[in-house]
């Protein structure tokens, strides 16, 4: 999978770099400011994208929005958002710009080396994954429908699969067997009246319905 | 022919009628005066306090009339100089009419008023009654009324002198607010680093130290639980530092300015809050950041205390003054005087001659309203320094 990648720390971009390539994605653009990001994203080539949120010039938040413009140009093109720090406003912003396809965690999840690139992996391949942080926010949420027909077991279950986890690493996770996390997903499914569709689909869906995108 | 007048100050007809006004108000004021006289004598028997309470306000009115008519005659409005009336009880209020000059200086003017200002306006209507001396009636009118005036503006508002020493108070009594202020969040500061990030750094150094030697003895399985204790123990500080370094200024902020900021913290909440924006530019970076926080210490209480269902923020900027408003429908009762956060707000506002007020009757909605004068710059959605 060819990438782009954008970081300006100098030490964490080598470091990016090196993670991702022994990891058998390929590196097509590394660049360190914004418009050499926009340049970079023009290129046909690209699969996908991993991007730090602040970038030169102005150290705000040029990353995002590079992400919200490439996904506008080229519907579905996966993102991967990195940052210093999480803002639901951010989340909310990046899932509105499409459906799917789009990751946005902190950069120190980087550390878990195996768990950040099978969330790449996750992007590139449609799905949705948010920092834990994000998750727990939405959590401490007062909610009205139709997410409070979900039970509390079900939010969990929801709450995981907006991390952007597999049924299986869901079920480890609760130390239930992955039949009981099926059974979970279809209820909720059911409960936020999703239309019939693709699963992968309809995981994200039910995402966006749960931060009320 | 025309004597000239200054542009924008009343005609002779005019005028006239303000000296007309003035000789019927001068009954009034020594009625008035009398009563404080009585009202004051009473206060032993209790009694007075509320002859006081009734007095007060007509005296205030009447003041505050004349103070109009001076600043029409003079051409320069005069606004009411007095101080606000803090929120609390009878007493509370009580004791700041009574520190506040021109209290006094109404009533020495009660007095001085009827007797030497009223001889003026006396001379002017009894000019123009006495058709004859109608002439003279059109020469004096102008300069006696403006004497009459500034009589009335030495009594009822303070010179330049004396307002520019309680502008010298306040901005010293500001000053060492903030400078207390920022004494006191550096210390917090410290702390934060000292008990957070640099004592998890401690520990991190240490686990790996401890790994390295347990390579040396050759345990391999006690230096990898070293090193996954240090991964961890590195998640803890980046989380520190993340979170100190929100308190000195939320990157959202920087980012996107107040309206996105508050948007941030809104959504934020456990409570559906909704957030009006109506703010065509940014304020300076300091007002910005008093302002922020001043909403999310509001926003903190909304949650905390109120047992609301919904909250409510608006931002607006209006004749150079930026507004920020802070509502929900919960049980009110809030007394912004119970926890320090909410002075600690009022004082970073004062910095900028800024205010806050709390409206809170038992039962709500309470409403919180922070207000600074300021200029906006133009619209811009980033702080940018370097090339775009």
């Amino acid at each position: 999978m060819r990438l782009v990648l954008a970081e300006d720390h100098a030490l964490l971009r080598a470091g990016l770099i090196q993670l991702l390539e022994g990891n058998g994605f390929t590196i097509l653009h590394a660049v360190d400011n914004a418009p050499a990001l926009d340049a970079a994203l023009l290129d046909p080539a690209a699969e996908a994208a991993v991007l730090d949120v602040r970038l030169p010039p102005t150290q705000t938040d040029e990353g995002l929005r590079a992400a919200i413009a490439v996904r506008t140009a080229r519907p579905g093109f996966p993102v991967m958002v990195l940052s210093q720090y999480v803002e639901q406003l951010y989340a909310r912003e990046l899932l509105a710009s499409g459906v799917g396809a789009v990751g946005y965690l902190l950069k120190d999840r980087v550390s878990d080396v195996a768990e950040f690139v099978d969330g790449v992996r996750r992007v590139a391949a449609g799905g949705t994954v948010l920092d834990p942080e994000v998750v727990a926010t939405v959590m401490a949420r007062q909610r009205d429908e139709p997410i409070e027909r979900l039970t509390p077991r079900e939010r969990e279950v929801l709450g995981l699969m907006a991390e952007g986890r597999s049924n299986a690493a869901i079920a480890g996770h609760l130390h239930v067997t992955e039949k009981a996390v099926a059974k979970h997903i279809n209820s909720i499914f059911t409960k936020l009246d999703l239309p019939i569709g693709e699963d992968d689909h309809r995981r994200v869906r039910a995402v966006l319905a749960w931060l009320r995108v | 022919m025309s004597t000239p007048t200054t542009t924008g100050t009343p005609g002779r007809l005019v005028l006239t009628a303000y000296a007309v006004a003035q000789l019927f108000l001068s009954i009034l004021m020594i009625v008035l005066f009398v009563l404080w006289v009585v009202g004051g004598v009473l206060v032993v028997v209790w009694v007075g306090l509320g002859i006081l309470a009734a007095v007060l306000p007509a005296t205030r009115w009447v003041a505050n009339l004349h103070r109009t008519m001076a600043g029409r005659s003079l051409g320069t409005p005069l606004p009411p100089p007095y101080r606000p009336l803090p929120p609390g009880g009878f007493f509370v209020k009580a004791r700041t009419v009574l520190a506040d000059p021109m209290t006094w200086r109404d009533l020495g003017w009660l007095l001085v008023a009827p007797v030497v200002g009223i001889t003026v306006s006396l001379i002017v209507i009894v000019l123009l009654l006495g058709i004859v001396t109608g002439f003279i009636w059109w020469f004096v009118t102008p300069p006696l009324m403006q004497a009459r005036a500034t009589f009335d503006r030495w009594f009822l508002c303070y010179s330049r002198t004396e307002t520019l020493e309680q502008r010298v108070q306040v901005l010293t009594e500001t000053r060492a607010d903030l400078v207390d202020h920022s004494a006191a969040e550096l210390r917090r500061l410290e702390r934060d680093l000292h008990d957070g990030a640099q004592a998890r750094l401690v520990a991190l150094s240490m686990s790996l130290g401890m790994a390295d030697a347990a390579f040396d003895s050759e345990d391999p399985e006690q230096a990898r639980r070293l090193i996954k204790d240090a991964r961890s123990t590195t998640a803890g500080a980046i989380g520190d530092l993340r979170s100190v370094v929100r308190g000195i200024h939320p990157p959202v902020l920087a980012d996107r300015g107040l309206s996105g900021a508050v948007s941030a913290l809104a959504i934020d909440m456990a409570l559906p809050v909704t957030v009006d924006s109506r703010l065509p530019g940014r304020p300076p970076a300091p007002v910005e950041s008093a302002v922020y926080f001043g909403v999310a210490e509001c926003l903190a209480n909304v949650g905390k205390h109120s047992g609301a269902r919904n909250g409510w923020v608006r931002l607006e900027h209006e004749d150079d003054v930026l507004r920020a408003v802070v509502g929900d429908d919960g049980r009110g009762g809030a007394d912004p005087g119970a926890g320090t956060g909410m002075l600690g707000v009022m004082r970073r506002l004062a910095a900028f001659d800024g205010t806050l007020s709390v409206s809170s009757p038992a039962g709500g909605p309470t409403i919180v309203t922070l207000e600074v004068p300021c200029a906006l710059s133009s619209p811009k959605t980033t702080p940018s320094s370097g090339p775009a």
